[in-house]
Order: structure tokens, then C-alpha cells, then sequence
């Protein structure tokens, strides 16, 4: 079986959780013996990446340094915004199109058993090769223009073309029940034409040699060593992940138990607004920024956290609470996060419930066999999910007969 | 009657700024204030040496001139210990060059806190080392005695004024702002509310800032500015009145007002124009306090600076990350005083220095006048940043000192 993967990015030119998933998702597709081309709509090395092909739809360098990541909001998808040159993409709707044309002229060369893409980012290219191919297109979502707009209304720009290219899918796959929820209720598309397949984790592809090293945030060892419990956030400063709530939640908990700490670790427009909330909070002096942080600085941010926090106003997954759970991490997470649906030794809240949220940052921070007790359990429970099984479940959705040659349908 | 006499005095300052001191330096590398790399905008050497060249090696030549051609110019100036100490490391000529000035026994040095902190705002006991220190300073590197006092800013209330007068400080500076005056002129000696012997000047900003900030700017319907026109205006300011207090940043000469607007050449003109006329001279600020009785009281119950239209510490204590910033290192004067130990202190003191909460003022986010703050950072929210990490930094290094010295 061969397949054609629509991608925006892979790791290490990812901007976030999307690459690594097409990444992983990819390789154990390759092991269950898939062939995949994949493409990306930049140029740069994927040389550690032997178990595909990975094609170049442009000769653009990584695209984040541009603003077009895969997390592009939607101030900067306006077209003609940027004019295009040898040297810059312009727009992502330039860029967009110039994916597309790039899949179309695949046609003179390959064939493929079915098409799969992921988020509204190459769902044009995925309905055009559809079309010519004339084989079922899978689109994976793994956010959706409501959950990146953080409770406002969206770019319609981006609703537009995530309608479509939900309409015009074979098969859906959504990455938790809360994805799979939103893409029936709010663009009408019906239940059955929707796979829910969670995310998992590749444990493998840690580092095993990784030690953590106390020195990178020293500053914040010391004040464990003097009882300070450190809360952390390990995402983009953006509306979509909930922290001003976060922020409030932190100074409630302050004043019942002074020995906190929060980390938060990564970049994004609303940092500035988050430094000044802390300064209004009257806690500024326990509120760290590190800036953006990747590699080591990123992994001894999961290894120096007591308590991981995922705040999301609405998170399709959320791979990051994963991450720290494999590093010794009490979780507590948005019941507006998909990943919550795949763990159990968790605390669970509505992301702007922040008595609730403060309640629970003491409670952990005041037992520690409380906490020890979370870390424990939910060691046992984040790798349930496997690679494998997702590639399984993805296989038999490529498989589903083409709305294109078959009105009928078989899930109709 | 006396003489008509202006009083100019200038402003001689810089701040060690803060480095971009991340998390990752905070409690590994104390070294809040040395940029490495020279041609960062934070280098504090190359600042230096820009503003050295451009404003205080040729307003400084222009001062020796009209000092060796005028018996009657003089001039005060504050120099702050920041400044003293990156002038001996990196221009050691430049200080020189102030001290030749001073040797001339017509510059007076005023007094001012060593660190051009807000400390009086927050403890008065810092406040007196800071002004104590700094007399010292000034002791020891010019020889002299400061006997006028001015606060970091100009910031000035009658419990500042009262202060000064015990303490036996014969002048203070201030704002010689409209809503205080009312009817009053500034070009008078005053006495501030509740004090038996210091007499207050107050700076006339209208003629000041027609030098400090508008001199070279086009649109004003004045400009060009020429020492023609400008003796005619202080001439009439005058009329009937004993002084005129100029006072501005020393900047303003080349920095402010670069050599090209002709500002050098403008100012060497005008003190040749209103020397040119026996009734009128240079007063320092000893010499105008000793010479004038004052004319009446005046009192600034609340606190009143020579900054923005609102002449206030909005600029530096106006939003709530610089009441944050300031709040946590106040709190750590008596722990750190206590340790005894000089290079904390003397990071402490340097993270006092005013520029430090300047740099985070968001006042212009609502203005739409980002150039009217100047800062070496990107956003004021860079500025808190790098500062509360210092800070924690201090505090990292104060717990380590007094744990060495619990165990001797």
C-alpha cells in the first residue's frame, strides 16, 4: 500500500506537537509495511528519516521563521500581506497554493492507494489530489480553527476551507472525543464519518542517555531544596492554552501555601500580558519566563516540574502533559483537553474554574504522597496507547471505499 | 540691587544597565551588568564611550572656554557615583576633564544620591548612605563640599525640603511647576514649607526645555532658535526679577541635541550676549541661594518631578510591575545590609538606580509616544524581566552568604 501524506512540518523543523506526531505516526506506518511519500511545503534536510520519502514542495527554508508555522493565527494568513520573493514565501495562502500545484504535478509520476492530511493547512491539497487521484482522502485533525482561536470566533478564512475539506473527506480522524465532538457540532459533519484515534507517546524516542541536569535551572533546585513545589506550563504563551487563568489560579494558591513556584517555559503574544498579570497578582518574584526553550532546556524543564499544568481553554490533545507524565510529573489538565480522556491519575479541571484549579495546585504542593501517588500511577497509564495501534486504526481508514466512486458509501 | 543672574545647572548621569539576564544565568552567573558582546544595545562601555564623543568631551571643552573667557560664567553640575565609577574605568580622561572644570573654583558639584535611586521613597535610611556616599565621592575626587541638594528626577516634596534643611544643605532644586506656583514666578528664591534656613530655586522649564527638548525640532514654530532670540526672551523673563534657573540634562548638549543642530555654537553665543552687559551674570547654585532672601513659601505636599506633562514618578512607579520590582528589592535592604558583604551590596545598590524602572514604563503604550522613553530593551516587559531575574539572583546570593557566615 502506498500513501500520500500531506504534512506541514517535521521534526527537527517543527514549530510543535504536529511534526512529531506525522513523525511518529509515520514510522510506525512504514513498520506495518505502508509505502509514504510526505510531503512538506519547505526545503531542509531530513536526513535522520530513512523510512519514508519526504518530498519538498517549495525551496523555502523551515517555515516558522516566517510566522507560518502550523500554528499560524489568523492575523497572518490575510493574502497579499507579504509580497512574495525568491527569498520569503509571502502570505500562507501563497504558500498554500503552491503546495497544491506541487502535489498536482505528482500525478505525472506516481500513484497512490489513498491520501492523507493533516489539518486545514493542506486540506486544499488534499481534496485537489483526491480529485486527480481518485482515492479516499483521510484528513487528521489535530486542531481545528475553534480550538486556535481560544473561545473567539476564528478566522473564517480558515473555517471556510476546514468545512470544506471535512465535507469533501473520505474519512475523519480526530485526535480525542473532544475534537471529534466539535467537527460534528459545529460544522454539521456526521458522527460516523468520524474516527476518534488519540495521540500517543514513542518513549523510544527519548534520549535514553538523558540525566537532568540540575545546573540548567539552578535557581529553581534551590528553592526546592528550601520546599518550594515547582508548578509548570511548557507550551506557547498563547490564548488558546488558558494562562491568564492559570495566573490567577497560582496567586489564589499562593496565599494559602507561600512555597510555590511557577515555570513558564516558552514564548508566544501573550507573554507580555501574562508579566503583567503577575505583577497585578503581586507574585511576579515567583512566576520564571524562560523564553522558548527546545532540547535540553526543554527537557530539564519537564525533569525540574513538580506539578505539570495543562490550562487550555481547548486542546484537541495536548501531547506535552504525555511528555511530562514520562518524567515524574503530577498532572493537572483542562477538562477541555483531549488527553485527559486517555489518563486516569490525573486532577481535572473546567480551565476557568481557578478556586478549583488553586485548590488542587495546595493540595498537591502540601502531601507529598499525594503527589507521589499521581506521579506513580500515571506512569502506568501514558503509554497504553501505542504508535502501532494508531498506524492500525489509520490503515483501515485508508481503506474506506472513495465518496468519489461510490455514493453510496458504506459508513452512509 | 544686585545683579540679574542665571543659574545653570546640569545633570551628569549613567546607569549600569541590566544585561539580558535570563533564567539560565539566575543563581550560576552573577554578573548582572557586563554585556559581553560590545555592540549590544545593554553594552554599558560603548554607551559610555558614544555619549562620551558626542556630548561630554565637547560640552566639557565648550565649559573650559567660556570659563577661561568669562570671569563671570558658572556652572553646577550633579554627578552621580554611577557615572564616577564607568568614567574612571573606561574614560578616565573625561573625568579629568570635570575635574579641571571644577578646579576653576566656578563649578559646583550638588549633592544627589550616589546611586540617582528613588530610596527616598522607600527608606530613609538608605536614602542618607546614599546621599552620604555620594558627598563623599565628590570629597574625594573633586575636593570639594556639595552644599545644594537635588533629588534623582528633581523629585521634591516638602518632607524632601525639610529633610535638607536639617540636615544642613543651604539650596534644593525643583520643578518650578505652574500648578504649584500659580501667580508666582520661578525666577525667585523660595523657602519650602516648614524649613528654617534652605531656600529653594526652582527651575523655569519653559526657557530649560526650549533647549532640552525643543531646540532642534522643526515643527516648532520658534525654530530656528538663535541666541539672539533667546537672550531676548530671558531679558524680558527677567524684568523686575533676581534669577533664572536653567537646569537640564548635561546630554542635551550633543546627545539630545546633536553637534549638527548647532547647539554647541548657539550656547558658546549666548553667554558671550548676556555676559555682554554689566547688570547680568552666572550665579552657582550656593552663590544664588546665598544671595537672594526668599520672597515667600512654597509648599508640594505631594511629590513633583521635572518629567512628562504630569511632573510626576508616574514614569517609574506608575504600573504595577515597577511597584513590584522596587517593592522585593526594598525589602531586601535589612538582609543584605546585614551581611556586610561589598559586592552584594553593591549590586543591590546598582539595581536601585532609577533607569531600571524607567526602562519598564508603559506609559507611552497609551501616548503612542514611544521615543519619548528611551530604552536599550525591546519592551518594558523585557526590562521586568531581566531585572526580576537579577533580583532573584541577589536573593539567591544572599541565603548562600548568610549561610556561610551562620557556620563561622
Amino acid at each position: 500500500m502506498k500513501i500520500l501524506m500531506l504534512g506541514w512540518e517535521l521534526p527537527p523543523h517543527n514549530s510543535g506537537g504536529l511534526g512529531v506526531a506525522c513523525y511518529h505516526l509515520s514510522k510506525a506506518l512504514a513498520d506495518e509495511g505502508v509505502s509514504i511519500d510526505f510531503v512538506v511545503p519547505y526545503t531542509a534536510p531530513h536526513d535522520d528519516i530513512t523510512f519514508m520519502n519526504v518530498r519538498h514542495a517549495t525551496h523555502y527554508s523551515p517555515l516558522h521563521k516566517f510566522g507560518m508555522g502550523a500554528y499560524t493565527t489568523d492575523t497572518e494568513i490575510i493574502e497579499g500581506e507579504t509580497a512574495t520573493t525568491e527569498e520569503h514565501p509571502g502570505s500562507i495562502r501563497s504558500l498554500q497554493k503552491k503546495y497544491t500545484r506541487y502535489v498536482e504535478s505528482l500525478t505525472e509520476t506516481e500513484h497512490y492507494d489513498a491520501i492523507h492530511a493533516h489539518d486545514w493547512l493542506t486540506a486544499e491539497a488534499g481534496m485537489r489530489a483526491k480529485e486527480l487521484f481518485n482515492v479516499p482522502l483521510v484528513i487528521h485533525v489535530h486542531a481545528t480553527e475553534f480550538d486556535r482561536a481560544g473561545g473567539s470566533s476564528g478566522n473564517p478564512v480558515i473555517h471556510e476551507i476546514e468545512y470544506q475539506g471535512l465535507m469533501m473527506a473520505d474519512r475523519i480522524i480526530a485526535v480525542s472525543d473532544i475534537t471529534k465532538r466539535i467537527i460534528v457540532e459545529k460544522y454539521g459533519i456526521p458522527e460516523d464519518k468520524v474516527d476518534v484515534v488519540h495521540n500517543a507517546i514513542d518513549t523510544t524516542s527519548f534520549d535514553s542517555s538523558y540525566v537532568y541536569d540540575q545546573r540548567t535551572y539552578k535557581y529553581v533546585e534551590t528553592l526546592k531544596k528550601d520546599g518550594y513545589t515547582v508548578i509548570s506550563a511548557i507550551t506557547r504563551l498563547t490564548i488558546q492554552k488558558g494562562l491568564t487563568f492559570l495566573m490567577e489560579a497560582f496567586a489564589k494558591a499562593t496565599t494559602k501555601h507561600e512555597k510555590l513556584v511557577l515555570l513558564l517555559a516558552g514564548d508566544g503574544e501573550q507573554r507580555d500580558e501574562l508579566i503583567r498579570l503577575a505583577a497585578k497578582y503581586g507574585v511576579s518574584d515567583k512566576v520564571l519566563f524562560t523564553g522558548f526553550v527546545r532540547g535540553k532546556q526543554l527537557r530539564d524543564a519537564y525533569s525540574a516540574t513538580d506539578i505539570f499544568v495543562l490550562s487550555s481553554i481547548s486542546e484537541p490533545f495536548g501531547l506535552t502533559a504525555l511528555e511530562a507524565a514520562h518524567h515524574n510529573t503530577a498532572l493537572i489538565m483542562t477538562k477541555q483537553s483531549g488527553v485527559s480522556e486517555v489518563l486516569n491519575s490525573i486532577f481535572t479541571y473546567d480551565f476557568w474554574d481557578t478556586d478549583k484549579l488553586a485548590d488542587q495546585l495546595v493540595g498537591i504542593a502540601k502531601s507529598d504522597a499525594l503527589r507521589s501517588s499521581l506521579e506513580k500511577n500515571v506512569l502506568h497509564e501514558y503509554t497504553r496507547i501505542s504508535w502501532t495501534d494508531i498506524a492500525k486504526k489509520c490503515i483501515h481508514n485508508y481503506k474506506a471505499p472513495s465518496l468519489a466512486t461510490n455514493f453510496e458509501g458504506v459508513y452512509a | 540691587m544686585s545683579k540679574q543672574a542665571i543659574t545653570l545647572y546640569m545633570h551628569v548621569h549613567q546607569p549600569f544597565r541590566i544585561r539580558e539576564y535570563t533564567v539560565f544565568d539566575t543563581s550560576l552567573n552573577h554578573n548582572y551588568f557586563e554585556e559581553t558582546d560590545y555592540f549590544s544595545q545593554h553594552n554599558n562601555e560603548r554607551i559610555f564611550h558614544k555619549v562620551a564623543d558626542k556630548s561630554y568631551r565637547p560640552m566639557n571643552a565648550l565649559l573650559k572656554k567660556l570659563l577661561d573667557e568669562h570671569p563671570e560664567f558658572k556652572v553646577s553640575l550633579s554627578i552621580t557615583g554611577t557615572f564616577i565609577e564607568q568614567a574612571r574605568a573606561w574614560a578616565p580622561d573625561v573625568l579629568q576633564d570635570f575635574k579641571d572644570l571644577v578646579d576653576t573654583g566656578r563649578v559646583e558639584i550638588v549633592a544627589e544620591t550616589y546611586y540617582h535611586s528613588l530610596a527616598f521613597f522607600y527608606s530613609r535610611e538608605e536614602f542618607v548612605n546614599q546621599v552620604e556616599a555620594h558627598k563623599q565621592l565628590i570629597r574625594d575626587t573633586f575636593g570639594v563640599e556639595t552644599r545644594v541638594f537635588r533629588n534623582t528626577e528633581l523629585s521634591y516634596n516638602d518632607s524632601l525640603a525639610q529633610w535638607a534643611d536639617e540636615y544642613g544643605f543651604e539650596g534644593i532644586l525643583a520643578e518650578g511647576w505652574d500648578p504649584i506656583l500659580e501667580w508666582r514666578s520661578p525666577n525667585f528664591v523660595y523657602r519650602p514649607e516648614g524649613t528654617k534656613n534652605i531656600k529653594l530655586l526652582m527651575k523655569n522649564y519653559k526657557l530649560s526645555d526650549d533647549l532640552a527638548f525643543r531646540f532642534s525640532n522643526q515643527a516648532w514654530e520658534e525654530w530656528p532658535l538663535t541666541a539672539d532670540k533667546y537672550e531676548s526672551w530671558t531679558t524680558s523673563a527677567m524684568e523686575g526679577q533676581s534669577t533664572l534657573n536653567l537646569f537640564m540634562d548635561y546630554e542635551t548638549f550633543g546627545e539630545h541635541q546633536w553637534e549638527d543642530t548647532g547647539i554647541f555654537e548657539f550656547f558658546d553665543e549666548f553667554v558671550k550676549r548676556w555676559l555682554s552687559s554689566p547688570d547680568r551674570t552666572f550665579y552657582t547654585a550656593t552663590e544664588a541661594v546665598r544671595n537672594s532672601e526668599p520672597v515667600g513659601t512654597i509648599s508640594m505636599p505631594h511629590t513633583v518631578t521635572w518629567a512628562d506633562s504630569e511632573r510626576d514618578l508616574t514614569a517609574w512607579l506608575g504600573n504595577d510591575m515597577q511597584q513590584e520590582a522596587l517593592r522585593y528589592l526594598y525589602e531586601l535592604e535589612t538582609p543584605v545590609l546585614e551581611t556586610g558583604d561589598i559586592e552584594l551590596i553593591g549590586d543591590w545598590r546598582k539595581l536601585q538606580t532609577s533607569d531600571h524602572s524607567y526602562y519598564m514604563c508603559t506609559k507611552w503604550f497609551t501616548d503612542g509616544d514611544v521615543h519619548a522613553y528611551f530604552s536599550p530593551y525591546n519592551s518594558p516587559y523585557d526590562a521586568f524581566l531581566y531585572f526580576m531575574n537579577a533580583l532573584r539572583d541577589l536573593r539567591f546570593r544572599l541565603a548562600e552568604v548568610q549561610a556561610q557566615q551562620e557556620e563561622k
